[in-house]
Formats: C-alpha cells, sequence, structure tokens
C-alpha cells in the first residue's frame, strides 16, 4: 500500500437557494476555493460525487462537464453515485485514487443543483434512492421512510419524539460560526418540538433543507501534503458498506447496519476506538438519523442515541461535539455534495477554527434511507 | 330456459364501499327538502376504489365461499356501467387478479342497471352447455349520478358476483331463468359524458314496471310456481319503493322482500343492485328455501332467476364477509369530500 | 407513464405474490434471484395470504402528483404473517386511528393513475379486517 493520503485543500461553496446559479457555476466555484486553499492548480483526476442531475437539471456526463468547465484540461473524471451518500462515496473513490498511487493529486468535488425543480417533483427524485417499485411507488417519501423509522424507534425503545428533537438544536448552535451555512441561527427546542409535524412523528424542523451547493476537496499523499503544510490533515480510515435498499427488509427496522459495518472498517483502518474520536459530522438529515448513526458507530448504546445530547455533551466544549459547521439541518443538505461538504468542516476543525482542540475527527454520510453509508476518519497530522 | 345440464351457485360474494353520505346532506347542498329525499344514505366509494378494486374484492370473496382453485374458472364476466377505462376490460385486470388468467373468457358487459344479472345467465349457459366446468359473473357498479339530480340521492357503489357451476357442487340450485327485453329509452348516457339523463316519470311505469312484472311473469308461467312456493324475493332495487309496489303487484308479500332490500341503507348500485340483494338473502337462507330474483336495466330489459337453496349454503356463507358486515361497515363523509372522492370537482 | 414497468410488476402487486427459496425456505418480498439466507438461486413463486400487523406507519400530506387523489392517507410497515415485512399504504383508515401491532389484510385498490387519459395501476394496499357480521 502507498503513502498515507492528506487533504491538502478544501473549497465550500455557501449553501442555499441560488437562483442564478447553475450546477456548473457552482461546482467551479467551490473548485477554484480548494485549488487557492491547497497552492497548487491542477490535478491528475476527479471524482464528482452527486445524486440526480439527471432529474434535477436534466443533465449528466458531470465528470466531463465539471473537467471541461473547470478548466481541469482531459483528466479522468468520472460522477459517483450513490444517493445522499455520493459526496462519501466520490471522497472514499478519490482516496483510494492516492493510496493505490495512481494520481499524485485528486479533486473531489460534490455538487447539486435542486432548486430548478418544483417540490413536489424534488420530493419524486429523492425518493428514487428508496426502492422505486416497492417503496417510491406507494407513494412513501423520504421523509415518510425516515418517519416509519422514528416511530419504529420510539416504540422499541420508548423514546419520546420530544428527546429526538436535541438534534437539530445541537446542529443550529454551530451554524452561526459558519459561513457556508444555509441557516446561519440558533432554534430553541421549543422551535422543533412545535413546528408543524410533516410526516408523524417527524416534523418540519427534524429534517434539513431542499439547497443547492458545491464542496471540493484536494487530496495528494502525506509525502506530498508536507510540502506545503507542518500539519497536513490525513485520512487515516476510511469505510463504506451497504444494507438492503428497502427499509422493509432491514434485519432491525432501527439499526443502520451499514454504519456498524462502515465504521468498524474505518475504526480498524484508522487503528482508533470511539472513544478516540473527538469530534464528528453526523448526517443529521432527519433527528432520529442522528440518534440511529451515533448509537451504530458505537457512541452509544442501542436506545440511547439521545442520552448525551441531552447532557449536553454533543456541544462544543462537551464529550463529543458533532456539526461544528451546522451539520445537514443547519448547513443545508445539497444531497450529492453533503458528505464533501463534511469532509472539509472536518479539515477547518482539525486544521484549528479557534473553537475545539481536535485531533481525531469522523465524518459519517448515509445514502437514501441507509442502504450506503461512508465513515471517514481523519487525524491532523503534527 | 333451462340448461342441458343442471346448475347453481356454488360460491358468491359481495362489497360494499365503506363511506356514506346521508341523503339529507345532498339535500342541504341543494336546498331541497330534506323530508323528501327517497333514501336515508348511499355508499360511496373510497377515492383508490372504483368498479375494477370492488369487481376484484366480490371475486375473491365469491372464490373463498366456492373453495375452488380459480385457474378452472373459464369465464370472468364483469357487468357494468361505470368501467375505469371506457376502452380496455375491467375483466382482464380482475382475472389477472383473481389468478384465473390466462385460459379464461374475459368481457365487460353492459346493460345499465342488468349488466350483472345478464353475466349469471351467460354463466348458466356456458356451465350448461358443459363448455366450462366454474364460471364467473359479478355486477357492479360506482354509479354516476350528476349533481342535483334526483338519482344523486340513490347513485351508490358495491355490488355482488356469483360462480356458477354443477348443481351437484351448488349451495343453490338455479331452476331456470329468462329474459324480458325491448327498445324503451328510459335512462341513457352517451359516449363521452361524465352523468346519464333519464325519463324522469317515463322510468317507472313503461319501463321498471313493465319488464320486470312480465319477466317475472314469464318464469313463473314457464316453470308453473307462484309466489307462495318463494321464501324470499328481489327485485332490482332503485329505491326502496319500486321493488316493494312490484312485489306486490305479483302477490309476494311485503317480508319476503325485506331481507333482500339493501337500497335504503347503501342506495342503488345499478348492475350490483339485485345481486347485492341476492346475496343479502343468501347470507340469511337455509337449506330448502326458493328464492325469486329479477333485475332491471334501462334501456330496457330484465332477466328473472329461480333458485333453490342446499345443503351446501350453510357451511359456505360464513367464509366471507356477509353484505351486512359491510353495510355495517360506514363512514360517514359531507357533501365536499363526496364530491371530491368522485371526482365532481373538475380541475 | 412507464406503462411496461407497471405492467411487469401486475401479478405481484395485485396478488400479493413473492418469492420462495426452494433450499432453505426463506421467504422474500418482492421476488428475490439470490436467497439473502443462504445464497441459493433457486426459488419459486410464493402466494402470501395477506393478512399482517403494522410494526410502523405514518402519514403522507404532499406525495407526487399521481398520488394526490388520494390524500390523505397513511402509509405502514406491515410484517406479514409469513414473516416478510412490506411498505404499503393503509386504506379505509386514517394514520390517527391506526396503532403499532393492529392487524391488517390485502386489498387491491388503485394506487395511483397518470392523469384522466392515462393508465391506472392496482396494487396492493392494507386495511383494518374486515368484522363478519351474521344476519
Amino acid at each position: 500500500m502507498g503513502d498515507n493520503v492528506a487533504v491538502i485543500g478544501v473549497g465550500l461553496s455557501k449553501v442555499g437557494e441560488h437562483w442564478e446559479k447553475s450546477l456548473r457555476s457552482l461546482a467551479i466555484e467551490s473548485i477554484w476555493m480548494a485549488f487557492e486553499d491547497s497552492g497548487i492548480d491542477k490535478v491528475d483526476a476527479l471524482y464528482v460525487g452527486n445524486m440526480s442531475s439527471g432529474s434535477f437539471v436534466e443533465q449528466e456526463h458531470l465528470g466531463a462537464l465539471i473537467a471541461d468547465f473547470a478548466g481541469l484540461g482531459p483528466i479522468p473524471a468520472v460522477k459517483i453515485e450513490a444517493a445522499c451518500g455520493s459526496g462519501g462515496a466520490a471522497f472514499i473513490e478519490g482516496y483510494m485514487g492516492i493510496k493505490s498511487g495512481m494520481y499524485d493529486y485528486v479533486l473531489v468535488t460534490g455538487v447539486e443543483k435542486m432548486t430548478d425543480v418544483l417540490p413536489s417533483k424534488t420530493t419524486s427524485i429523492l425518493a428514487n434512492a428508496s426502492d422505486r417499485d416497492y417503496e417510491a411507488f406507494h407513494g412513501v417519501s423520504f421523509v415518510a421512510l425516515n418517519a416509519l423509522v422514528m416511530k419504529r424507534y420510539m416504540h422499541e425503545f420508548n423514546v419520546k419524539r420530544e428527546e429526538l428533537s436535541i438534534f437539530p438544536v445541537i446542529s443550529h448552535k454551530n451554524a452561526p460560526f459558519s459561513k457556508h451555512a444555509m441557516y446561519r441561527k440558533e432554534i430553541s427546542l421549543e422551535a422543533v418540538i412545535n413546528s408543524p409535524i410533516i410526516a408523524d412523528p417527524l416534523t418540519l424542523m427534524d429534517c434539513a433543507p431542499i439547497c443547492d451547493g458545491a464542496a471540493s476537496v484536494i487530496l495528494c499523499s502525506e509525502k506530498k501534503a508536507r510540502e506545503f503544510t507542518d500539519i497536513p490533515i490525513l485520512v487515516s480510515g476510511v469505510g463504506i458498506a451497504t444494507d438492503t435498499l428497502g427499509v422493509h427488509d432491514r434485519k432491525h427496522i432501527t439499526t443502520l447496519s451499514a454504519a456498524v459495518e462502515a465504521s468498524k472498517k474505518a475504526y480498524k483502518m484508522a487503528e482508533v476506538t470511539p472513544k478516540d474520536i473527538d469530534i464528528a459530522e453526523i448526517h443529521d438529515a432527519f433527528s432520529i438519523m442522528s440518534a440511529l448513526s451515533l448509537e451504530d458507530m458505537g457512541f452509544a448504546k442501542k436506545g440511547q442515541g439521545t442520552k448525551m445530547a441531552l447532557e449536553g455533551q454533543h456541544y462544543i466544549g462537551g464529550e463529543l461535539p458533532i456539526n461544528l459547521y451546522g451539520g445537514l439541518k443547519a448547513r443545508g443538505h445539497p444531497v450529492g455534495a453533503t458528505g464533501v461538504y463534511q469532509i472539509g468542516e472536518l479539515v477547518y476543525s482539525l486544521r484549528g477554527d479557534g473553537r475545539v482542540d481536535a485531533e481525531v475527527g469522523l465524518a459519517e454520510n448515509i445514502g437514501g434511507s441507509g442502504a450506503t453509508v461512508s465513515v471517514c476518519v481523519l487525524e491532523r497530522g503534527d | 330456459m333451462k340448461p342441458n345440464k343442471s346448475v347453481g351457485i356454488i360460491g358468491y360474494g359481495a362489497y360494499v364501499p365503506k363511506y356514506r353520505i346521508q341523503n339529507t346532506e345532498i339535500a342541504r347542498v341543494w336546498g331541497n327538502d330534506p323530508n323528501l329525499v327517497p333514501i336515508r344514505e348511499k355508499s360511496v366509494p373510497g377515492a383508490d376504489e372504483d368498479s375494477v378494486t370492488i369487481a376484484i374484492e366480490i371475486a375473491r370473496n365469491a372464490i373463498i365461499r366456492a373453495g375452488i382453485d380459480p385457474s378452472d374458472l373459464r369465464a370472468v364476466w364483469v357487468g357494468s356501467e361505470s368501467k375505469p377505462y371506457a376502452v380496455k376490460p375491467t375483466s382482464t385486470i380482475v382475472a389477472e387478479a383473481i389468478a384465473a388468467t390466462p385460459f379464461v373468457n374475459a368481457a365487460d358487459w353492459e346493460f345499465a342497471c342488468k349488466a350483472g344479472s345478464e353475466t349469471i345467465q351467460a354463466c348458466i349457459a356456458f356451465v350448461g352447455s358443459g363448455m366450462a366446468k366454474y364460471a364467473l359473473g359479478i355486477g357492479v357498479d360506482t354509479a354516476q349520478g350528476a349533481p342535483s339530480d334526483a338519482l344523486e340521492y340513490t347513485a351508490a357503489a358495491g355490488g355482488a358476483g356469483y360462480i356458477i357451476g354443477n348443481a351437484k357442487e351448488s349451495l343453490a340450485i338455479i331452476e331456470a331463468s329468462v329474459s324480458y327485453v325491448t327498445d324503451t329509452p328510459d335512462f341513457w348516457r352517451r359516449q363521452h359524458e361524465h352523468y346519464p339523463k333519464h325519463g324522469n316519470r317515463f322510468t317507472g311505469e313503461p319501463s321498471y314496471f313493465k319488464h320486470v312484472l312480465s319477466s317475472s311473469k314469464a318464469l313463473m308461467e314457464e316453470l308453473g310456481t307462484k309466489p307462495e312456493d318463494y321464501n324470499y324475493a328481489i327485485f332490482h332495487q332503485p329505491n326502496r319503493k319500486f321493488p316493494i309496489e312490484v312485489a306486490k303487484i305479483l302477490g309476494f308479500p311485503k317480508e319476503k322482500v325485506l331481507d333482500g332490500l339493501v337500497s335504503p341503507y347503501i342506495g342503488n348500485t345499478y348492475a350490483g343492485s339485485a345481486l347485492l340483494g341476492l346475496a343479502a338473502v343468501l347470507d340469511k337462507a337455509k337449506e330448502g328455501d326458493k328464492i325469486f330474483c329479477t333485475s332491471y336495466g334501462s334501456g330496457a330489459g330484465s332477466d328473472s332467476f329461480s333458485l333453490e337453496v342446499t345443503d351446501k349454503l350453510a357451511e359456505r356463507k360464513g367464509k366471507a364477509p356477509s353484505v351486512k358486515s359491510y353495510i355495517e361497515r360506514r363512514e360517514e363523509i359531507d357533501y365536499a369530500r363526496y364530491a371530491r372522492y368522485r371526482k365532481k370537482i373538475r380541475m | 407513464m412507464n406503462v411496461p414497468r407497471h405492467w411487469r410488476e401486475q401479478i405481484r402487486r395485485y396478488r400479493l405474490v413473492g418469492s420462495k427459496c426452494t433450499d432453505c425456505g426463506r421467504l422474500s418480498f418482492p421476488n428475490r434471484a439470490v436467497c439473502p439466507k443462504c445464497n441459493s438461486r433457486n426459488n419459486e413463486n410464493y402466494q402470501y395470504v395477506g393478512r399482517g400487523k403494522i410494526i410502523s406507519f405514518t402519514n403522507i400530506n404532499s406525495p407526487p402528483k399521481e398520488h394526490k387523489y388520494n390524500l390523505p392517507f397513511a402509509v405502514a410497515l406491515i410484517q406479514l404473517m409469513e414473516g416478510p415485512v412490506i411498505t404499503a399504504q393503509i386504506t379505509d383508515a386514517r394514520a390517527e386511528e391506526l396503532e403499532i401491532g393492529m392487524e391488517v389484510e390485502m386489498v387491491t385498490r388503485k394506487i395511483m393513475e397518470y392523469n384522466d387519459d392515462g393508465i391506472i395501476c392496482y396494487g396492493y394496499k392494507f386495511r383494518p379486517i374486515v368484522e363478519y357480521a351474521h344476519p
């Protein structure tokens, strides 16, 4: 195996409803920011994380499109798709490009342009991440699938809806600091609890918003990274796993077994245990996913995913601060871009942004209702 | 008319949707006198129901009662004037759903409210001739009543179906059947129209009464039977009044009609009407009971049937929900929801 | 309106037919070419009875337009009496009337329709069990 892999550049476009920006302009913006951050200006390969450009903006062939318009030259460039987990999956492909020794510099760009279609169309497109013939056909939206899991979780573990409402509060707590976040404000627990129920027991504020965004990171070997910086951020472990596509086929409806598998692989590769993780970017597309993720990656016992949150341990200063740049809930969830945003945010935190002194961080990206989960462990290389 | 081989009903099934709208609610919307409404309430199909889904539930109930393999059915015939597709058979969808496909005759029949009973007569012939072991005939409708029209008070949804087979296997033997038909335009719906039109009082004496009476008399004459020979009588029931009146003219006392009279509770299920009344009677009848049944379809004609219950009814009737089960399963809705379910609001 | 796509699923959807592994007997819905339990590729069609109980449910208020005619409706995860769990709509009952553990039965209903001039897609839904009343 080759040298360790490092992240040397990060570029995160502001997340939001970008009426004036196209998919390609959002991607290019983040790529230029990442180049500027890294100090290099060309790469050997591009991996694009994107869920559904074909449906959202009727544009496929994103690898060539972005390589062309970002002026990257005739490099290999492909799109990687794993629903909302596309960004994390693309990052791991990029990681392998460096790790294998195939490429010296790899660019990973996550991009999603969701706001060009009407909301009902967005609902339908997102449902394509589920089993179209046996879930979505029945009118089950993505929100509804998460509601089904949440209701079952509440039933099995005797957890109240209001207890899960803490997760959006935690994510929003960090948002004012996050320049690229969509909603840069704190929200109260009451606001989440009292927001309208859209698919019982999920409230509007339990759900991450629909938005546009693009995030880019540049990877190279640790050796090359040390030419640019004394403290490179190293990718010490990656894991990606899948589960049944349909929620109904899961062995346990309330277990993200892909998160169990992916985290085990990542921990093993990084030679860490959950106790060694200082900070985490959790895929909080829905409050229930935060609780399940924390449990299934080994931070809490089954059914107790809200415990640390309710004790205040996920805020900065707590035992395991999470979602330091707003998470999916406040930063926004431009689906295929999210996984790359998480990596970029983790790099910011590990480099030292004046809020936490963290050495080891984790990013967890979920595709669909849990059918794909990627987990990446990053470390400060000093 | 008697088949060469003796035949009968080996299984039957009924279905009525859950939703009801009160006649007084319809009267309230149109400013009519709530004291002059024809019935109490009528059934309304749910937003996800149509003649196909209703026929499927009927067919499944009939198969459960008959205890046969659906692939032994040689015919699945559906009579209705509310086909979800103007062109494309309702019957193929039903046959596919109940696993009677592919070696089966499937067809949709239309003759206003007697479309269901004529499928039964055809089943008698198909089995009686020896061409089929079993044949299924269904009468079903989600009847269209034009907003504010007199028929809106009664146009309802539901139906019943019968599997015809050898007399030896039957829960009721069908002794004979006759039809009486003339060209009488008392009620019609033109192509591409949403709602039917009718001749008002012309639908009564020269239409309903003339055909029901002629057909019923012809059958009793052919068989040499009298009203006294029958324990139950069922007549097409567009309202509460007509079947009781026609029974009286024929000499059937009211008590023999009431058990099969479902229109006061659910309205007129058109092609399902007389067949649903017959199912309600079978739910109650005992071995040896004789049943008389006459349908009526506008345009116009009647089919009459004479049946005798066998010992097999007792063991089979409890295998599927009775008509009463469906009548008692009810949820009242207001006119607004009814208008939405019935697509009366056009966008 | 993808006619062949819906047509090829019809029998499974109308009748609730899944598959059974002919080596270990494991049941699946929908059909699976490879048994999730023993990895066998040998399987046959399996007809489910159509009864089960609700293990979770929620309400749908803003579905894609093909489903809007039916609003509001409930969807549920239903564990069939034979074992497999499936996702389906609950009909003839509102979400407020449901509870986890409730027994339900399969009916074939209209799932969606493509406007007034397109095809109608029928399939399984579940409803609270109809009580038998005897006259």
